[in-house]
């Protein structure tokens, strides 16, 4: 019996307009024009158009980047001051036009390279485990009540433990070595992803997780279909909080650990200080910062841009 | 309980006898208790009713009537404290008041949700809702995303996926209950000529009588706090309904009366 009742062919089932005009028709149209017709029985409201004009974007561009290279000019023009005003010697405290001049002779030595390709590589790997155990962790503490009880405060404990104090016992455990750099690269940035990841569960709205299961998602099913995706805003911010923690404990990994024959930046920067290359010193900080700026700005700015113009999220980012 | 209105002609004589259609869901003294001991709040009580297959019946009653408890027990999202909930044909279709479409697919990809979930081919999913979203008037919004569109035509998706899951059942929690009054007349007509040509069967809770009367074969009337059923009423005016039609005003006015009359009941008890 039941089958009788799933009825005809949709075809069939297609409906007809309501009294002369087509309702997909007339609600098209009102669609297309933008100023108010005559009412039609379709809807209240014009669904918001997808893209601005292209001289709109043009100037949006323009307007959030001149505050950026406003704010960058002020703070080299007060460095470049506090060096004028003779308050350390410019052996110790050089000006921004000879820091970047070394910049660029570094970066044409191709030095900048290999320390960032170095730096980089390990970065890419610490997050990459870093990111499958929070998940791992996340997703398992998400699914079992009793241990997210239990084990939810020791998360938080982790988290807020600068992850430097990892490195006496990371170097006891693994000698000078790349595995001791990773450990603490790992320990510093999974607990802020599986945090992330539980945080952002508990944001989805209730309703699509019903609406989810009326459909026939279950188990598996439904953090695959509905419950990641639904989190997936809220899981980014816990993802660029994780790579921020990882880029941290790197950089202090890779001054406390120096491997010799591996010019990463953090060796770099330990050798113009116990050289007294200040010059150097600053240009290779400009370079993490640079970094940095790059892989936020670039990858998760990206990312972020993406999943909300596609939601609709676009309040913030205008 | 039941009270035919005798002011109303019987005018359904092509319909077949709502009586020789078999049942599509029948509660058995249904109970939900919310809560233990002391602090228990009882959502339902004793609810005994039975839907036929292919009738629209609609579920009136004032807030904390248990409605959405009992469309959950339905939908199989909750379990009865007592009693016995029987569908029939499997798992039903589910609306609700607000769309609840996915923001991260696009209108297409909403459709095809439950046909995914049901393992039906990428080809036949493809097929199937363009037919749906040709049925609710959209097959031009197929590739947008839920925020581009109105209240309403979110709506029409929601309904265009509810009936891509291809249940004979469809339940309905207030789902127009936040359109305006043109867009839910609208949405009325194709509802009851969808709802017509496929023959579903329907159970759609409003808190707005005249929404009940409009739509339904059948209004049954609920008491608040517990929810306990009060009354029913067979709807035999024609359609189509027109929602301004005194037929529609003079059953919707009674019906009202009686849920006053069962609201100030609850109060005193």
């Amino acid at each position: 019996m039941p089958e009788s009742l799933v009825g005809p062919p949709l075809a069939r089932a297609r409906l007809h307009a309501v009294g002369d005009g087509s309702t997909e028709d007339s609600e098209a149209r009102s669609q297309q024009r933008t100023i108010a017709g005559p009412p039609v029985p379709g809807d209240g409201q014009e669904p918001p158009s997808p893209t601005p004009p292209e001289g709109s974007r043009l100037g949006a561009l323009w307007s959030g980047l001149w505050p950026k290279l406003a704010a960058l000019a002020l703070a080299l023009t007060i460095w470049e001051l506090v060096v004028l005003s003779g308050w350390r010697p410019d052996y110790v405290l050089p000006g921004p036009g000879a820091v970047f001049s070394r910049l660029w002779t570094d970066l044409l030595s191709g030095d900048v390279l290999v320390a960032a390709a170095i730096t980089m590589k390990r970065a890419l790997l610490g997050y990459g485990i870093a990111l499958a155990a929070g998940v791992a962790i996340g997703l398992l503490m998400a699914r079992v009540r009793v241990l997210r009880t239990a084990a939810g405060s020791l998360l938080t404990g982790l988290q807020t433990m600068p992850s430097v104090a990892w490195f006496p016992l990371a170097i006891l455990l693994f000698q000078l070595s790349e595995a001791a750099i990773l450990a603490v690269v790992v320990l510093g940035a999974a607990p802020s992803i599986a945090t992330g990841l539980l945080n952002s569960f508990d944001q989805v709205p209730p309703l699509l997780v019903r609406a989810g299961r009326v459909m026939g998602a279950r188990g598996l099913g439904l953090y695959r279909h509905i419950i990641l995706p639904a989190a997936l805003p809220g899981f980014l911010t816990g993802l660029k909080q994780g790579w921020a923690f990882a880029w941290r404990s790197l950089m202090a990994g890779e001054l406390l650990v120096i491997i010799g024959h591996a010019p990463s930046i953090g060796v770099r920067l330990q050798f113009s200080r116990e050289l007294s290359d200040a010059e150097g010193l600053l240009a290779w900080m400009i370079v993490v910062m640079l970094l940095g700026v790059l892989v936020d700005g670039l990858v998760f700015g990206t990312l972020e841009r993406i999943i909300h113009r596609r939601r609709g999220l676009t309040g913030l980012h205008g | 309980m039941s009270a035919a209105l005798p002011h109303l002609p019987k005018l359904l004589a092509s319909v077949p006898a709502p009586a020789a259609r078999p049942v599509a869901l029948r509660l058995d003294g249904v109970s939900k208790r919310h809560g233990a001991g002391e602090d228990a709040v009882i959502a339902l009580d004793t609810m005994s009713l039975s839907v036929r297959a292919g009738e629209f019946v609609c579920i009136v009653g004032a807030s904390g009537c248990g409605k959405s408890t009992m469309l959950n027990l339905v939908a199989g999202l909750d379990t009865p404290s007592a009693g016995q909930v029987h569908v029939e044909g499997g798992r039903p279709a589910l609306m609700f008041q607000e769309s609840a479409l996915f923001p991260w697919l696009t209108v297409e990809e909403n459709v095809a949700f439950p046909l995914q979930m049901q393992g039906v081919g990428r080809g036949e999913r493809k097929q199937r809702v363009a037919e749906l979203l040709a049925m609710v008037h959209l097959e031009k919004f197929a590739r947008r995303r839920p925020h581009e569109l109105s209240g309403g035509m979110k709506q029409r998706v929601a309904l265009a996926r509810a009936l891509a899951q291809r249940a004979s059942l469809l339940l309905m929690d207030e789902p127009f209950a936040a359109l305006d009054a043109m867009m839910r007349d609208h949405l009325h007509l194709e509802l009851e000529q969808l709802w017509q040509q496929t023959g579903l069967t329907v159970v759609f809770v409003t808190h707005n009588v005249r929404e009940a009367v409009r739509l339904g074969d059948r209004v049954l009337l609920l008491s608040s706090r517990p929810g306990r059923l009060v009354a029913e009423y067979q709807i035999d005016i024609p359609r189509p309904r027109r929602i301004e039609s005194t037929e529609v005003a003079r059953t919707a006015r009674e019906i009202t009366d009686r849920l006053h009359e069962a609201a100030r009941g609850a109060g005193h008890a």
